[in-house]
């Protein structure tokens, strides 16, 4: 594997929260790309941690846009680097909201057309930007400020939808493993067309831990089976090693969910639904991966 | 080169000759023949353009937008549903400061449904810092097309340009259509903030009261040096291809005592209306308004005006009525005309006159006649 660069595109001194998974993402994928890189960023938490004009935190160009827009905004950002002959990575750094809801067709559209560039979702399953709303990716059970008493819905299957479109790569990740991360970004980036990769990004004031724990809790919802690291290249799976591992021997689910205030008197209904959604995604990933679907 | 065109095609022709480097735009009637022309030139390699056929027109105008930063020329085109789907993107390309040219093939606004002429659609858009300009010949969609471009893109401007045509009225009608060869009429583009991968910067980060005040003045600063620019451009054009372009038309004003104010094909139609009138005995003339934003000032001491609307804010009134009557204190006799398509003749526009009544309103065959 590849030495991860010690050279930081997120510049200190961001105004992210403390233990903030959206921002160590951010690091990775960066330090991933290189400099030969456009950001494009709709309206999430990431537009606000750059900092205020004309400060910013970035050291690449990042080209923030409305919320809907990021994946059309990159489309044309695309094509006018091909008009002119030049040549840079574009890629979205999009929340979950942003990407799941709002922007779900610029996204679609983006990827039906094949444009060349990667989308990443950095998912804290929440609107964390306007103070914690529920997103379509919040899980079941969780309390967002508009599902005070826990969501009743289960969480959109987004990877389901992106892999509708057929796109060369997409991938899973989570800011607790960060080197599975780098080299994602990195083979992503080496792959022409329409790329996406996936990334749950723990969020201590949304999720309701303590901000040390942000990479526990990462580890936590992939031991237990919540969130599975893996690939999909040119529609061949690969479930990755912490999640086959996961597979073999989860932790309880509970581990994963006490220490987190959001699901605090979940009930045993949402706590079933979350289970049978989490075991639902490993079957048909490894019947996938086993070529047996 | 001598042709016959629809406004549609006039335009694509024009887009042609400008070359963007990047044209992203969603069908919708009546604007639909400038997509597909344009989707042909490209296909046939006429148009060296990456055309992304995006799947709406918020997307539309993003891609635009996301092309325009980084340089290159862009354009799109859309009509009245399409516009005010991409209103968002509108205000943020203005704001962005990118000087993509639109054609705005105007409709009306549902419901009901109804595909025909009509001005509020780009009228709604007025305040977000594009220029606006509206045609009345298949010959001046093309002109001022291939106009917005240099006066888009110059250094002194660097807003967004969006090229008015009635629906159906123009986009749909077949006129003479004399082409030029632009030569180096549109300069290449240069924008000063596009991206440079060299030279790291933000763009749209979080912006505070003072800058976000500062950076608003800024665009009507650009708005008020557009004036000159315009001038200059118009001029050059009518120096290198022989047509005269201003910011009002005036048709026989000078000794006027009367004077009808239209704008788009209406504004066309109020010439031969005043042709009939002055056989009648009656000193009349008409201005056709060509650019809404930036408004032009227009000196009307001492005339009787009688202002047409194909548009209406509502709890408000006609829009150019109420504009002039603020800018210029006037007290004009508003008409509200031609809304949804309605057919309007010279006939009619000539009784709009005649039964001029300063001061208050009328909704041609609604709430009452002249
Ligand atoms: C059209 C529009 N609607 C609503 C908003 C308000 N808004 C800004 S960010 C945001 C939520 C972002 O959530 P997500 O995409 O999950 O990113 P996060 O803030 O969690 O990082 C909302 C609702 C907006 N900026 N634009
Ligand atoms: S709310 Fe969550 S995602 Fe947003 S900045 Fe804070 S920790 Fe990061
Ligand atoms: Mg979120």
């Amino acid at each position: 594997m590849t030495e991860i660069p010690r050279e930081e595109y997120i510049l200190k001194c961001t105004s992210a929260c403390a233990g903030c998974s959206d921002s160590l993402t951010l690091r990775y994928v960066l330090k991933a790309a290189g400099p030969e890189t456009v950001l494009v960023v709709p309206a999430c938490c990431t537009s606000v941690i750059q900092g205020i004009y004309p400060h910013t935190a970035m050291n690449i160009p990042v080209y923030n846009v409305a919320f809907a827009a990021a994946a059309a905004c990159a489309s044309g950002m695309s094509a006018a680097f091909q008009a002119a002959g030049k040549k840079a990575n574009v890629i979205v750094y999009a929340g979950d909201g942003g990407t799941v809801d709002i922007g779900i067709q610029a996204l679609s559209g983006a990827f039906e057309r094949g444009t060349d560039f990667l989308y990443i979702c950095y998912d804290n399953e929440a609107y964390g930007n306007t103070g914690m709303q529920r997103s379509g990716a919040t899980p079941v059970g969780a309390r967002t400020t508009t599902t005070p008493s826990g969501k009743i819905q289960v969480k959109k299957d987004l990877d389901g939808i992106v892999a509708a479109h057929n796109p060369p790569y997409m991938a899973t990740a989570c800011a607790a493993y960060p080197k599975d991360l780098f080299s994602k970004v990195q083979k992503a980036l080496s792959i022409r067309g329409p790329k996406f990769i996936h990334v749950l990004a723990p969020c201590p004031p949304g999720w309701r831990f303590s901000s040390e724990k942000s990479v526990e809790m990462g580890k936590l919802a992939v031991r237990s089976g919540m969130w599975i690291l893996y690939e999909r290249e040119f529609g061949k799976v690969t479930i990755n090693g912490p999640s086959k591992a996961a597979m073999i021997k989860p932790i309880p689910l509970e581990e994963y969910l006490e220490p987190q205030g959001r699901f605090k008197g979940i009930s045993s209904e949402a706590v079933a639904m979350l289970r049978s959604q989490a075991e639902r995604n490993a079957m048909r990933l490894k019947k996938e991966e086993e070529g047996i679907c | 080169m001598l042709t016959v065109a629809t406004g549609n095609k006039a335009v694509a022709a024009a887009v042609k000759q400008a070359c963007p480097s990047v044209v992203a735009a969603y069908p919708i009637t009546p604007q639909t023949e400038i997509v597909e022309q344009i989707a042909e030139y490209v296909t046939s390699g006429e148009l060296k353009s990456q055309y992304i056929p995006v799947e709406s027109e918020h997307s539309a105008m993003a891609a635009c937008i996301g092309a325009g930063v980084t340089g290159v020329r862009t354009f799109t085109a859309t009509s009245s549903h399409g516009l005010h789907y991409m209103h968002e993107m509108v205000n943020w390309a203005a704001g962005a400061r990118l000087p993509i040219v639109m054609a705005n093939v105007n409709r009306a606004l549902g419901p009901g449904w109804n595909i025909w002429a009509e001005h509020t659609d780009a009228f709604q858009e007025r305040d977000t810092g594009w220029l606006q300009v509206y045609v009345a010949s298949v010959q001046e969609a093309y002109d001022a097309t291939l106009m917005a471009f240099r006066i888009a893109e110059h250094e002194s401007v660097l807003l967004p340009v969006m090229v008015n045509l009635d629906g159906f009225l123009l986009s749909h009608s077949m006129q003479p259509l004399q082409s030029v060869d632009i030569g180096d009429f549109i300069p290449p583009i240069h924008l000063p903030h596009a991206i440079d991968i060299s030279d790291p910067t933000s763009y749209g980060t979080l912006t505070g009261p003072n800058d976000y005040f500062r950076l608003r003045w800024d665009i009507e600063r650009s708005m008020r040096d557009s004036v000159p620019v315009i001038r200059e451009t118009q001029e050059e054009f009518a120096r290198r291809f022989g047509r005269k372009y201003d910011f009002v038309e005036e048709y026989r004003c000078d000794d006027a005592e009367v004077v009808v104010i239209a704008m788009g094909t209406l504004g066309k139609e109020a010439e031969v209306a005043v042709d009939l009138l002055r056989r009648e005995g009656l000193k009349a003339g008409s201005m056709r308004i060509r650019w809404l934003r930036p408004f032009p000032r227009i000196d009307l001491s001492g005339k009787e005006v009688v202002v047409i609307d194909r548009d209406y804010s509502f709890g408000f009134g006609g829009v150019i009525a109420r504009s002039l009557a603020a800018t210029e204190g006037v007290t004009p006799f508003s008409v509200i005309a031609g809304l949804g398509g309605q057919e309007v003749t010279y006939d009619d526009i000539a009784g709009f006159v005649r039964g001029r009544r300063p001061g208050e309103e009328l909704w041609f065959g609604v709430n009452g006649h002249v």
